[in-house]
């Protein structure tokens, strides 16, 4: 008999079957098969966490998988209130963007294609999520990364989206080796990589301070691809070509996320080695940053949410680096609403729009749309952490967290997040302002605008009401609400080092919310004035708007060194060594097949003479003794 | 008496299979073949395979003979001496030469391996069928029946094969 | 007093090495046909002495087999000639090259 976790994970993997193989039968109908499988699983994963909050957990091995020498991983499940936030949080999501896709997918040709990608991806999310120990976990991990890459260049037939299905996919290659590497260092010092042996044996000392410090980092270095953090980031903004439903579901609310969840299952480690998670929180911060910067000029909507979701996910790694585990993956789990929310809300406006990128052409739009215009705006308030939407309540537990640490300049680490608070909330207000208020600067487009179908705007209301409570709901009182009773267990609350030194919460409160309504003044005074999304001569503007360079960077240290190396070894090795040998095998057997072949004369008589050598042949060695 | 018998029926065998190799007709090459079969058939007898003997005369020198000879005149093939070039002298050679090897191993194989008197088996000289026919449906019943099996497959598949294409009516 | 058992296997290796010859030489399909069921009935030759010589019946009865699927054998060959000839006009195995591709 299956239990609930194998029937929540098997699921998907049925509808995408169902919708994968027998959708060019099924058509229109393998959208309602996968939704409905994703919706099945959305409702038992409720019932886990609630089990789980009833103190029922799971620890299972459901078989042995590899097993050679002292080495054995299973298949298995964990259940505890890590995994089952993590559940509730990608099955919900999934499951809306599911219905989303129906209206936003209608026209598509892959229609059937797309359900089972999707399906797909869930079940490999769900598997990387439940896995109760790092080699399942990396199965899941590789599962999401080749959906990523498929739908990513789901419109494979345009060279862009399928570039940037191979950057996407190569750069998680670099994080991905970090990540295998990891594990087989942590199996060689600790002989397991099952969680809950790792927790007792590292727990209980085995694991000397350096060996966690590399384990970490190159965990760390797996999730940085993952997770696109600094410097592997550069492949999610790519990413957006893949279909919009993808973009919020995938690079924004869940497959993203799997590197801030890996650190959390590995908190571990981190505590066992301050340097890792100081490496971690610095990272994070810094990519948080970076991205805030870049998005405070770009001018495309979904890359403007995804420098967002790259910052907001620097936001989460500061969180988990400084020890904040819980506070983190709060954030990660009011994220998955607000960004999925804006992505699919984005999406509903480029519907309207005929697929426009560009927020200049937008303007007005409030007036045309307002399901999408209301839910975006909750959105907004939401991520820029303005009171009391869900966003307000995890950001300021991880700049609370990040202040209260004792990781190296926790005080830096803390105002440097204050200061992305107010680029948050000036960036994605300006995207506001710009979309649904003033004039419309496109007539044409502006005239054919209309409001999405309901199976797209239901899924925005529904994720806005998440945005609006979650929030509040699961985190009041701050850093005494449920999810910190809930979580703490596994994670272990976060180690105040500085005491109650400095400035008090209620300061350090006031300070966060007076940075996102900062923000949202300097955004709105230069709509105003109408210099919001006007080209600008000044050079900072200019690096900004090319990305900090970063890209051009890689091209040249990394993309064409590898290039000309790879020419030379072509050249000179392939041609030479490689080539040689195979073509010398070819010879050889050619002219063995041509010796061989001159006894292959057709003819019946001169077989039968060969074959009666051949038997007296045997005789005589059958006679002579 | 039996030796005598035994050096008859010897010679009648291997002179009719010289014949048999080097007859230009092949309808005589046959009936050579005929008398070989028949001095074989008589070797069975002087050997106590009464039965066999029987089945060799029924199967071969009656029913598999006359396939032969019915291909033979089918295909028109009793006069076609053009066929047959003479035989390479380099190659006839080396092909008796060969032969007389082998003979000389065989031999040498069948008599090293024959030491001590013959074993009486009186069952099997008084009741040749019966013996023969309880091993068939006992010890052999497998083989009994797969060699029917392959009886069916090659009837089937000379049909297949001699069949003709009836012509597409297009 | 019987025939020793190394006559009958002597004229048995005899028999068949005259067919052996036979297959060799000949260029009729039909005639190295018969020169194998010469060959063939060498070899019964012999495993009917083998079975006087050993008292046990196993003998006879192989040989009820090798005529069974000699039987088959020969329908199937004379069906494969047939085919042949009506495609080529002849049934000179010197002409027939059919096994080289």
């Amino acid at each position: 008999m299956l239990t609930t976790v194998e029937i929540i994970i098997l699921l998907p993997l049925f509808g995408a079957i169902v919708s994968g193989v027998f959708g060019h039968w099924l058509k229109k109908s393998s959208g309602y098969v996968a939704t409905a499988c994703v919706g099945a699983a959305w409702l038992l994963g409720l019932k886990t966490l609630v089990d789980v909050m009833g103190g029922v957990g799971v620890d299972e091995n459901v078989y042995t998988w590899v097993s050679a020498g002292s080495f054995t991983a299973s298949v298995g499940f964990l259940v505890d209130p890590l995994s089952a936030i993590m559940l509730v949080t990608v099955t919900t999501v999934s499951f809306f963007v599911h219905v989303y896709s129906f209206g936003y997918m209608h026209h598509d040709a892959g229609f059937a294609r797309f359900f089972a990608y999707l399906n797909l991806f869930v079940f490999s999310m769900l598997v990387l999520i439940l896995a109760n120990n790092y080699l399942l976990m990396f199965v899941g991990w590789e599962g999401v990364g080749v959906c990523s890459y498929l739908l990513i260049g789901f419109w494979y037939e345009r060279k862009s989206a399928s570039d940037a299905g191979k950057k996407a996919f190569i750069v998680n290659r670099i994080g991905d080796f970090g990540f295998l590497i990891g594990i087989f260092t942590m199996f060689g010092y600790l002989g397991t990589v099952q969680f809950s042996e790792v927790v007792a044996k590292a727990g209980g000392g085995a694991l000397p301070a350096s060996a966690a410090t590399g384990i970490a980092l190159l965990l760390f270095l797996g999730a940085c691809g993952k997770s696109a953090q600094f410097p592997l980031y550069v492949w999610l903004p790519d990413a957006m070509e893949g279909p919009t439903p993808v973009s919020a579901l995938i690079h924004a609310a869940t497959m993203v996320t799997a590197g801030v969840y890996v650190v959390a299952r590995s908190n571990v480690l981190y505590t066992l080695s301050p340097t890792a998670g100081a490496v971690v929180a610095w990272v994070g911060v810094f990519t948080a940053l970076l991205a805030a910067s870049i998005a405070l000029v770009n001018t495309d909507i979904k890359r403007v949410l995804a420098y967002s979701t790259v910052s907001q996910l620097g936001y989460m790694f500061i969180g988990v680096g400084v020890g904040a585990y819980t506070a983190g993956i709060f954030h990660l789990f009011t994220h998955a609403f607000f960004k999925g929310l804006m992505f699919l809300a984005a999406g509903s406006v480029m519907h309207a729009m005929s697929n426009e990128l560009d927020m200049r052409k937008y303007g007005g739009l409030l007036s045309k749309m307002k399901v999408t215009g209301y839910t975006f705006i909750i959105g907004t308030i939401a991520i820029a952490g303005i009171p009391p939407l869900s966003g307000f309540w995890s950001k300021d537990l991880i700049l609370a967290g990040a202040y209260h640490s004792h990781v190296p300049g926790h005080a830096a680490l803390w105002a440097l997040g204050v200061v992305g608070a107010v680029m948050t909330s000036f960036y994605m207000f300006r995207l506001i302002l710009m979309t649904f208020f003033g004039q419309p600067r496109d007539a044409h487009l502006y005239d054919h605008a209309h409001e999405s179908p309901p199976s797209m705007t239901v899924p925005l209301l529904v994720l806005a009401v998440g945005a609006i409570f979650v929030g509040g709901v699961t985190g009041y009182p701050l850093e005494h609400g449920w999810i910190n009773h809930f979580l703490d267990p596994v994670l272990g609350s976060p180690d105040h080092g500085s005491g109650g030194a400095g400035l008090s919460p209620s300061v350090l409160i006031g300070i966060s919310v007076a940075a996102g309504l900062g923000g949202f003044v300097l955004a709105l005074v230069m709509h105003r004035s109408g210099r919001l999304g006007a080209d600008s001569r000044q050079p900072i503007h200019k690096v900004l708007w090319n990305k900090w360079y970063v890209d051009e960077a890689y091209d040249v240290s990394i993309v064409r060194p590898i290039h000309r190396l790879s020419m030379a070894l072509w050249t000179i090795f392939d041609t030479i060594v490689v080539d040689g040998i195979a073509n010398g095998l070819g010879y050889t057997v050619k002219g063995i097949s041509w010796v061989s072949g001159r006894f292959q004369t057709g003819r019946t008589p001169t077989y039968a003479m060969w074959m009666l050598f051949g038997t007296i042949a045997m005789i005589y060695a059958v006679t002579l003794p | 008496m039996e030796t005598a018998v035994f050096y008859v029926l010897a010679t009648i065998a291997v002179a009719s299979a010289v014949l048999l190799v080097l007859f230009r007709n092949p309808v005589y090459s046959a009936l050579s073949l005929v008398a070989t079969l028949f001095a074989v058939a008589g070797l069975f007898v002087l050997l106590n395979a009464y039965f066999l003997a029987a089945v060799q005369i029924i199967v071969y020198a009656g029913a598999v003979m006359v396939l032969f000879l019915f291909v033979i005149m089918l295909l028109n093939l009793g006069h076609s001496e053009a066929l047959e070039s003479t035989v390479g002298r380099y190659r006839l050679t080396g092909v008796i030469f060969l032969c007389a090897l082998l003979v000389a191993q065989l031999t040498a194989v069948g008599t090293r391996q024959l030491r001590g008197p013959v074993a009486e088996n009186e069952a099997l000289r008084t009741e040749n069928v019966q013996t023969l026919g309880k091993l068939l449906y006992t010890d052999f019943l497998f083989p009994f029946e797969v060699a029917s099996i392959i009886l069916l497959v090659a009837l089937i598949g000379v049909v297949v094969l001699v069949k003709r294409e009836t012509p597409e009516t297009t | 007093m019987a025939v020793a058992t190394s006559h009958y296997l002597i004229l048995s290796a005899i028999l068949f090495s005259i067919g052996v010859a036979g297959v060799l030489t000949r260029r009729n399909a039909i005639v190295i046909f018969m020169c194998i069921e010469l060959m063939l009935n060498a070899v019964n030759l012999a495993f009917v002495a083998f079975a006087r010589h050993l008292g046990q019946a196993d003998g006879q009865v192989f040989v009820f087999f090798v005529m069974a699927v000699a039987a088959a054998e020969v329908a199937v060959g004379l069906a494969i000639i047939i085919a042949v000839f009506r495609n080529r006009e002849t049934v000179d195995v010197a002409e027939v090259n059919l096994l080289k591709w």
